[in-house]
């Protein structure tokens, strides 16, 4: 499979500060691929410099092999769409989507061809006379992303570019954007902090933290085999709960918590006994009342502090008995436990290996 | 106290008179010129004697109307000139001075920027005759050095052109940077993104969406070049403009035909005023 | 090479864009005031020869003539300010805040239109009603107020008044501006905690309307400074405004090395005075010239 952008050792420091450290990471041609990060971990400066506006201060980037060093971004295969989409509003969304094409002094009926197709491509036969104020702000994204994806770039780049939208806009376009990325096969490279935007669109994820990647992986194995703390607490909800190794032996270590409950639990490096670690337990890991009958479950008694409801997404804030700790915990709307009550005591088990654990950093 | 506050009738009822009073202070004079433009007699003064366009029409001795009065109809002729010409040069030269503050970084940037609004706290009188001052020294110069004798040098129609240019170049800086900074500098990357080059991105983007300002600038930079007297008055030659010709007119007294002129000039400045205004309201 | 070719045209644009503001920065504005100030420091000898000296500035000094112009041009600029500002506020104030708003915009219209109008145009308008010949005296002897008529130009009172027109409009626009940026909670709030209106106009209304109130003030105080035509066409007819001592020594007395030092003076004078408001008011010049 061909590489479509190999960038190697990247670095960028502004002043003392160092924003992107030593990144390293290839992107194969037509996938997606996303940055996943906190605002200010460097995300929008790798990108930026991807894109050719920030010149790194080291490290070097291949677009299908080629040196990008001292090319100009107007000269570069790549596009990009911006956080606030940056359509011109003193032109048509034709003119707009045309802008790329004139640029390239391509004549003018190719140049109409082009932009009625890619306006059929993105849905919106018949808006090329509209001005951009005109339209709505979904149909604003299709356009900024037309204007892109006529000009054939190898990679797209995407600025975090359903930011600006309503919510429920947003997770249509969510589904829009896989669909048309699949449907053009162009590589799509698209940074965000919303995990969520993440996981559903693409094809790999890089976790990136304080200018460097925490994790690179597909969305199932961030979700369900963090590597690294960060990972786990920033993708996804999880329970963090902080213990001592009491007994370990090759992936299963016995844990025991500050609150003194023991439980069994995985761990992906090695831990010494006495050792000082975080564990992570996602809210839906954790069983309300398990069935008697599983005897390998971890199990521990809380009382239920609060009944959070929000549809399919309603959750129990609980603390284990004699502990202030509060935890998370998935309610599941089956009717089936709809006699919980606020200051119950109840029990929980978990599955050892829904948990896990790292060397407290 | 305000709208949304009760106010008692008295301070509504003072209010309101206050702002009557204000605005007859304002339009008085300019309405009494415009009434006595039409007033059949030979002094701009009351009584009233009937209506006539005698002031603007007539061409006898004694009674000669603005449209048949040489010296005026010349002058205005050379004011429009003077107009253009720095209607112009401030326009280019002000836009450049907005982009150049508002988008590039140099060293020494603040110094300049203090420089540029400087015209704004120099009384026109200082900048007429400075300007007169130096333009002559640089005649003395050429002519000591190279025997030149340069006719620009000396106060007369171009000399009036860069004196109203100096300081009208900083109004039209000052508009067009406004608007500048309202412009969102990613368009400018999105088109650099899209395979434009840096002039394809100004000639496109920036300065489009710099037009009503520019305009606007425009405008503002022809009015006020039409209008100066101070200082145009120490760096005029004999092609005089209309209002230092309205003003030796004026000092030394003179038939309603002032009051006519002052009509007409009424009329044009409020209607390019109004429209200038009617299209900056609509781009925004 | 290659490695710089996006850098350059970054340069490329600055020099576009740098030449010609430079040029006229230098030529139209820094070398005529050098020269003016050097011009100011030379006389000519009995025999006609320039030489340096002082003694345009000595003169000034020692004749109350010049002196006595300056203070006076001085201290009536700085009263037509504020009467400009007291007249001014209640007017931007009535605009934006007690108007309804659907006047708002028409009255603010109504408001720029004379002074699109030029200078000359409204001081004449002024001579016609005020002159002894004038449209007032004629109301006023028509309606038996006065038997004889009285000549209203061509005193300090009127003249005071002429420059307070002129300027006016300088003063209401920044206050329009600051005024309508005053949120009217702030104003609804102090009402409701029991401030009477002169305390909510010094604690709430002025404060708020320093930049615009600074801004105006300077450059009414420049206009009204450097003003020619108000003071020559409605105050006495002794040249007792300093812009007119200089036109008399350029134009008139054809000494322009004693009318580049009174030049000065006065551009000192207003420089003096511009920077003395910024700093007690805390405000910097190129924040408040917009």
């Amino acid at each position: 499979m061909q590489i479509d952008l190999s960038v190697i050792d990247i670095t960028k420091k502004f002043d003392e500060f160092t924003a992107v450290e030593r990144v390293s990471f290839e992107v194969n041609q037509g996938d997606f691929f996303s940055i996943l990060g906190p605002s200010g971990c460097g995300k929008t400066t790798l990108l930026r410099m991807i894109a050719g506006f920030t010149e790194p201060t080291a490290g070097t980037i291949y677009i299908r092999g080629n040196d990008m060093a001292g090319i100009a971004p107007n000269k570069r295969p790549v596009n990009l769409i911006f956080q606030q989409l940056a359509l011109f509003p003193m032109m048509t969304v034709e003119e707009n989507i045309a802008f790329g094409l004139q640029r390239r002094r391509e004549n003018k009926a190719d140049i109409r061809k082009k932009v009625r197709a890619i306006l059929d491509r993105v849905e919106l036969p018949g808006f090329g006379e509209k001005q951009i104020d005109q339209i709505s702000g979904g149909q604003k994204q299709r356009v900024a992303i037309a204007r892109c994806l006529v000009l054939n770039p190898t990679v797209l780049l995407l600025d975090e570019p359903l930011g600006a939208l309503d919510l429920k806009l947003r997770e249509q376009m969510k589904v829009e954007l896989k669909k048309l990325q699949a449907q053009v096969g162009t590589t799509f490279i698209y940074i965000t902090h919303d995990q969520s935007e993440a996981l559903v669109m693409s094809d790999h994820v890089a976790v990136m933290n304080q200018g460097t990647f925490e994790q690179l992986d597909t969305p199932q194995n961030l979700y369900n085999k963090p590597q690294t703390p960060f990972v786990a607490r920033f993708v996804g909800q999880n329970n963090a709960w902080s213990g001592t190794v009491h007994q370990g032996q090759e992936r299963y270590h016995e844990i025991r918590t500050d609150e003194g409950l023991i439980f069994r639990t995985r761990a992906e490096e090695q831990l010494e006994p006495g050792q000082r670690v975080d564990l992570f337990l996602r809210p839906e890991a954790m069983l309300i009342q398990p069935d008697p009958g599983l005897t390998e479950l971890n199990r521990f008694d809380v009382v239920v502090n609060s009944i959070l409801f929000d549809g399919a997404n309603s959750q129990l804030l609980v603390s284990p008995l004699n502990s202030r700790r509060e935890l998370i915990v998935a309610l599941p709307q089956n009717r089936q436990y709809d006699y919980i009550d606020e200051g119950d005591k109840i029990e929980l088990g978990w599955d050892k290996d829904s948990g896990i654990c790292f060397r407290e950093r | 106290m305000i709208r949304s506050l009760p106010n008692s009738r008295t301070y509504t009822l003072g209010f309101k008179l206050y702002i009557i009073l204000y605005f007859s202070f304002l339009f008085a004079p300019l309405l009494v010129t415009c009434i006595l433009a039409f007033n059949d007699s030979q002094f701009p003064a009351l009584p009233w004697k009937g209506f006539t366009l005698d002031w603007f029409l007539a061409n006898v001795p004694g009674r000669v109307g603005i449209f048949h009065d040489r010296i005026n109809l010349d002058s205005i002729w050379v004011s429009a000139r003077v107009a253009f010409f720095v209607t112009i040069l401030s326009t280019t030269v002000g836009t450049c001075g907005a982009f150049l503050f508002e988008q590039e970084s140099f060293r020494f940037k603040q110094s300049l920027y203090f420089l540029m609004i400087a015209p704004l706290v120099i009384p026109g009188v200082i900048l007429g005759i400075s300007i007169l001052v130096f333009s002559n020294s640089l005649g003395i110069f050429f002519e000591e050095s190279w025997g030149l004798d340069v006719r620009l040098f000396g106060p007369g129609f171009w000399l009036v052109v860069l004196g109203q240019f100096s300081f009208i170049s900083t109004l039209v800086t000052l508009v067009v940077s406004a608007r500048l900074k309202k412009f969102d500098r990613t368009l400018e990357e999105a088109a650099m993104n899209l395979g434009a080059n840096r002039f394809e991105v100004i000639w496109h983007i920036t300065l489009k969406f710099l037009r009503p300002a520019i305009i606007s600038g425009a405008a503002v930079a022809f009015l006020m070049s039409f209008e100066n007297f101070n200082t145009t008055l120490f760096l005029v030659g004999p092609e005089a403009t209309l209002p230092i010709n309205l003003y030796l007119q004026v000092r030394d007294g003179s038939t309603p035909v002032i009051n006519a002129i002052s009509f007409l000039l009424i009329l044009c400045t409020s209607s390019v005023a109004l429209t200038n205004l009617y299209f900056s309201k609509k781009q925004v | 090479m290659k490695a710089f070719s996006g850098k350059l045209h970054i340069q490329w644009t600055l020099v576009c864009f740098l030449t010609p503001v430079v040029l006229w920065l230098s030529l139209l504005i820094v070398l005529p005031h050098i020269d003016l100030l050097l011009m100011s420091f030379r006389t000519e000898d009995d025999s006609g020869r320039l030489m340096w000296s002082l003694s345009n500035y000595m003169l000034f000094f020692r004749e109350p003539i010049y002196w006595l112009t300056f203070v006076r041009t001085a201290v009536y600029s700085i009263l037509v300010t504020f009467l400009t500002f007291v007249i001014a506020l209640p007017v931007a104030f009535y605009i934006t805040k007690v108007a309804a708003p659907r006047f708002q915009g028409f009255l603010t219209l109504l408001l720029l239109l004379p002074f699109w109008v030029s200078e000359l145009v409204r001081v004449y308008g002024w001579m016609i009603l005020l002159r002894e010949s004038g449209v007032i005296n004629h109301f006023l002897l028509k309606t038996g107020i006065l038997d004889r008529p009285v000549e209203m130009l061509y005193n300090d009172v009127t003249m005071i008044m002429g420059l307070v027109y002129t300027s006016m409009l300088f003063m209401v626009v920044p206050l329009i501006g600051v005024l309508e940026s005053l949120d009217d909670s702030l104003i609804e709030a102090a009402y409701d905690l029991g401030a009477n209106m002169w305390s909510i106009l010094i604690k709430i209304i002025i404060p708020h309307a320093v930049p615009g109130i600074v801004s105006g003030s300077i450059v009414v105080f420049m206009l009204t400074l450097g003003n020619y035509l108000t003071p020559n066409l409605m105050g006495g007819k002794n040249s007792l405004w300093f812009t007119e001592q200089i036109y008399n020594q350029f134009i008139a007395s054809f000494n322009w090395n004693q009318g580049s030092a009174f030049g000065f003076l006065l551009l000192v004078l207003s420089s003096l005075v511009i920077w003395v408001g910024l700093k007690l008011t805390n405000q910097k010049l190129s924040k408040v010239v917009k």
